[in-house]
């Protein structure tokens, strides 16, 4: 009497069809598209044009310089953070980190926003002490050399990640070994840890490059009034100049970044090799060195750098935000809370956006939960080669600077969608689409690996209970992963409230996002308008981000990505 | 209830070497089935498959009629009404006592008052019921353990499965875990099986021990059976302690042999007369005494009750014997065998 036969596998029959499907839709549709139009109008010698462009050349130089000069700052910040906050017995080192980490969670044309108010003859806070250069000289940051600085700084996390992982995993017996061979401090960090970490350091800095490559934020509002464009950025500047030429010369421009960020992603891939350092994190703490006489000398030092890369400019940007109007002295007197007036409860404008930005997020991080609560699921009882392919293509459309993407979508989307006969184009739902392309690695990350280390037999005992998959997925499966589905949603929401490249492009009267609206704001002259609304940004960052840090002892390691 | 049957079972994970060939099987209702051998032999891929968690890449099972599982298609193990503990326990963190051992019947939506009293029920018969609202994390290894019986008890399964369920327990734990299940398999009357690599263990629990290795069934029996009769150097080897010797058979029938008979394969004629087979030799049928083989002691160790000896024949050959005396190694003993068992 048979009855019940079913293939022997414990997902349902359309799970591996459904996630099939979303892999496809968000991951291999869209930049297949891109990557057909761009070699389409190669081979048409659509490219003669865009390659005869002096403008291009001179963007993919501003590009390569900015990048890796930036590149170099990171090296040299988040370097001697992670060295001295890892190895050495510094006080007040969780402060030091969070504060750290909290350039690269805040998006880049706030960063950009808040050291233009910092320097310059029309800085409120120079201003306000009377510091201020005459009116008239040029602002120093709006040149290759600020561009770099700016973005070395908003990625120095990234270095400091990447080597701190690299230096929790180092053998803590290896060094004692060295020590008791006879090795001093000072031999011991030359000799066996800084060769050890060095892939690290090369992998954070590979990073720290492709981020740079695909930065908008930041070469937008410093380089566009200098009329200096980086890729990003000339994107951008075709795109709203649009013409006959448009769609070719930006599929070959974003083709450009995704050339140049995968030849960093290789490098960083190089060097990581059979290393996975964001899994690698030793419960044993490695040795910690004594700085004695130097310690205070180095925490002044440290202090200094974050009062230089984070408090001062946003000092500065608080400042702007109180300041009654552009160029006008800030003193207690004049200070005047009628910017956030403005941006919360008058404007329009600003209005909409926090809708659009809190609906996107929000509907983003959800809607991304349902699929990779699925999708994770699926990654965890696969086999290896199966895991690695989903999560590669998960990854892609996140490893790739947003701009890529966003002119993907574009692509895709320029049409009407094929059965319907409607097109999204122009408006939100464009927009979400690519943010749910964008952030689905985000999401996936913790999940999947919230699922990796569930032991399976705590399913399999709920299917000898009887359950089937939803019961399952219902009972036992989502409360034990809850607060890595908590982290997905908190990451993703945090993310895509901040984020700027992607809805650059694609947005639309009525769909403007924060960071569209931010950098709207600062274009047309509104700055205190601009900093006012960077500063609620930046406080809803560290709220979320404290709200993570809460979370932190309930993840699997790797989750919260400022903690290693 | 009925009985189980595993007919010509094999999975192949495409690893090269396929981890079970041709197990048959019949396990007999309400019959505790031990499977035994060493780590890797294939008995957790058999007892996986019975649960449904492996599709076999061969062969068939059966529970009385009901074919639960072939190549082309099997019941899924949430429809088959078996029960597992799991060498991890499998205990749900985020639920109490009673909603880990209650779960199988809110999935089978009994109502609140039935559920109730199963799990009451259930939990004193493992003696947990002063826990039942604590959470797996507050109670010590046996306690998990017992949980997790309990969980398997409340359902009244047709088969229950262990998986090296005591491997994670101290010594002492073992002994009283040991008499747990004993009374859960005479409480439940389902049909048990019992993966172990533990030879004691399957000896002390089980109705019947399987012998498996490399993926090959190699004998079952009653514990007493498979002791006194084990087939072949393997089992031989695995179940109980002994020696095993070659030694020239004489061409008879009978497999067991006494000192009279043994005695002869050690004279000089014999050598020249017979084929040589494999002798197990247990140590307490290895008698020292005035008469009967020189051999030399080449290991002793004293195990409280008394000495095991290790005892290297003239012809070099090894047997194992105990002595309520003590010995020093090298020291020239005679010994009679007094019972030997051809493999």
């Amino acid at each position: 009497m048979p009855r019940f036969l079913t293939l022997g596998n414990s997902q349902p029959r359309w799970l591996f069809p459904f996630v099939l499907s979303v892999l496809f839709l968000l991951s291999i549709l869209p930049l297949g598209r891109l990557a057909i139009t761009g070699i389409l109008s190669l081979v048409r010698g659509g490219g003669d044009g865009l390659l005869s462009d002096p403008g291009l050349w001179a963007a993919l130089w501003n590009t390569l310089t900015t990048s890796f000069y930036g590149m170099l700052v990171s090296v040299l910040i988040g370097g001697s953070f992670a060295l001295l906050l890892t190895l050495f017995d510094i006080r007040g080192k969780w402060i030091l980190g969070f504060l750290f980490m909290l350039p690269m969670m805040i998006p880049p044309q706030v960063t950009a926003l808040s050291w233009v108010g910092l320097t310059g003859p029309s800085s409120t806070l120079l201003k306000a002490i009377g510091m201020a250069p005459p009116l008239g000289s040029p602002q120093p940051l709006y040149s290759i050399g600020g561009i770099a600085l700016l973005l070395g700084v908003q990625n120095a996390p990234l270095v400091y990640l990447a080597l701190r992982a690299g230096l929790l995993a180092l053998p803590r017996d290896g060094i004692e070994a060295a020590r008791l061979s006879g090795a001093s401090a000072l031999q011991v960090l030359r000799d066996i840890i800084l060769p050890l970490a060095l892939p690290g350091f090369a992998a954070g800095a590979a990073m720290a490059f492709v981020s740079n490559v695909g930065n908008f934020g930041i070469p937008a509002i410093l380089g566009i009034p200098a009329s200096i464009y980086t890729l990003p950025t000339l994107i951008y500047a075709k795109f709203a100049s649009f013409g006959p030429s448009t769609f070719a010369d930006i599929s070959l421009l974003s083709g450009l970044i995704a050339l140049l960020s995968v030849a960093g992603l290789l490098v960083e891939e190089r060097v990581l090799r059979g290393r996975d350092y964001r899994i690698i994190g030793l419960s044993g703490r490695t040795a910690v060195f004594q700085l004695k006489g130097w310690r205070a000398v180095s925490e002044i030092l440290l202090w200094l750098v974050l009062l230089l890369i984070l408090i001062l400019p946003f000092a500065a940007l608080v400042a702007s935000s109180l300041a009654p109007a552009y160029g006008v002295p800030l003193s207690l007197k004049t200070a005047t809370i009628h910017a956030y007036e403005e941006v919360l409860l008058r404007q329009s404008v600003t209005q909409t956006a926090f809708r659009n930005s809190i609906g996107l997020s929000l509907a983003t991080a959800f809607g991304l939960l349902l699929v990779t609560v699925l999708m994770g699921y699926v990654v965890a009882r696969s086999g290896r080669r199966l895991a690695a392919l989903i999560g590669a293509l998960a990854d892609i459309p996140y490893a790739l600077p947003g701009i890529v993407l966003a002119v993907a979508c574009i692509l895709l989307f320029a049409a009407p969608l094929p059965v319907f006969g409607v097109s999204i184009y122009g408006t939100i739902w464009i927009l979400l689409f690519a943010y749910f392309s964008s952030f689905l690695a985000v999401s996936l990350r913790p999940i999947a690996s919230a699922f990796r280390q569930l032991d399976p037999s705590l399913e399999e005992a709920a299917r000898l209970a009887g359950a089937g998959f939803a019961r399952r997925m219902r009972d036992i499966l989502v409360p034990l992963i809850a607060p890595a589905a908590g982290a997905a949603v908190i990451l993703v929401f945090l993310i895509a409230c901040n984020e700027l490249t992607v809805s650059a492009l694609l947005w639309s009267a009525g769909t403007q996002t924060l960071g569209v609206a931010i950098y709207n704001l600062d274009d047309s002259g509104s700055f205190n308008l601009a900093s006012a609304l960077s500063v609620l940004v930046v406080g809803m960052v560290v709220v979320m981000m404290f709200l993570l840090e809460l979370l932190a002892n309930r993840l699997p390691k790797g989750v919260v990505p400022w903690r290693s | 209830m009925a009985q189980l049957i595993l007919n010509h079972l094999s999975k192949d994970f495409g690893t090269g070497k396929p981890a079970v060939t041709g197990v048959s099987l019949k396990i007999r209702e309400g019959g505790f089935l031990a499977l035994l051998g060493p780590s890797g032999c294939g008995k957790t891929t058999v007892l996986r498959m019975i649960a449904g968690f492996e599709q076999p890449s061969d062969g068939e099972i059966f529970l009385g009629e009901w074919r639960l599982a072939d190549v082309n298609a099997m019941v899924p193990p949430e429809k088959r009404n078996m029960a597992m503990v799991f060498q991890s326990y499998a205990l749900w963190p985020h639920m109490s006592v009673a909603d880990n051992v209650g779960y199988p019947l809110t999935v089978r939506g009994l109502s609140r008052d039935l559920r109730d009293r199963k799990i009451r029920e259930a939990l004193e018969a493992v003696r947990l019921d002063a826990y039942a609202d604590r959470r797996p994390a507050d109670l010590s290894g046996g306690q998990r353990q017992r949980v997790a019986l309990a969980r398997c008890l409340v359902t009244d399964p047709d088969v229950v499965l262990l998986d090296e369920p005591l491997a994670n327990l101290d010594r002492h734990l073992r002994q009283e875990m040991e008499e747990t299940f004993r009374e859960f398999h005479a409480r439940s009357g389902a049909t048990m099986i019992y993966v172990t690599h533990d030879q004691a263990e399957a000896m002390a629990l089980a109705t019947d021990v399987a012998v498996m290795a490399e993926g090959k069934l190699l004998q079952v029996a009653p514990p007493q059976e498979i002791y006194a009769h084990p087939e072949g150097r393997i089992v031989g080897g695995l179940i109980g302690q002994g020696a095993i010797l070659s030694l020239p058979w004489p061409d008879r029938a009978e497999r067991e042999a006494d000192w009279s008979v043994i005695r002869e394969m050690f004279s000089p004629q014999a050598l020249f007369t017979q084929s040589f087979a494999d002798v197990l030799v247990r140590p307490q049928d290895v008698i020292l005494s005035d008469e009967g083989l020189d051999a030399t002691v080449e290991a002793a160790v004293f195990e409280g009750e008394r000495h095991a000896l290790r005892l290297r024949l003239e012809n070099g050959q090894r047997l194992r014997a105990f002595s309520r005396r003590p010995h020093g190694v090298g020291d020239r003993v005679r010994a009679v065998i007094r019972s030997g068992w051809r493999l």
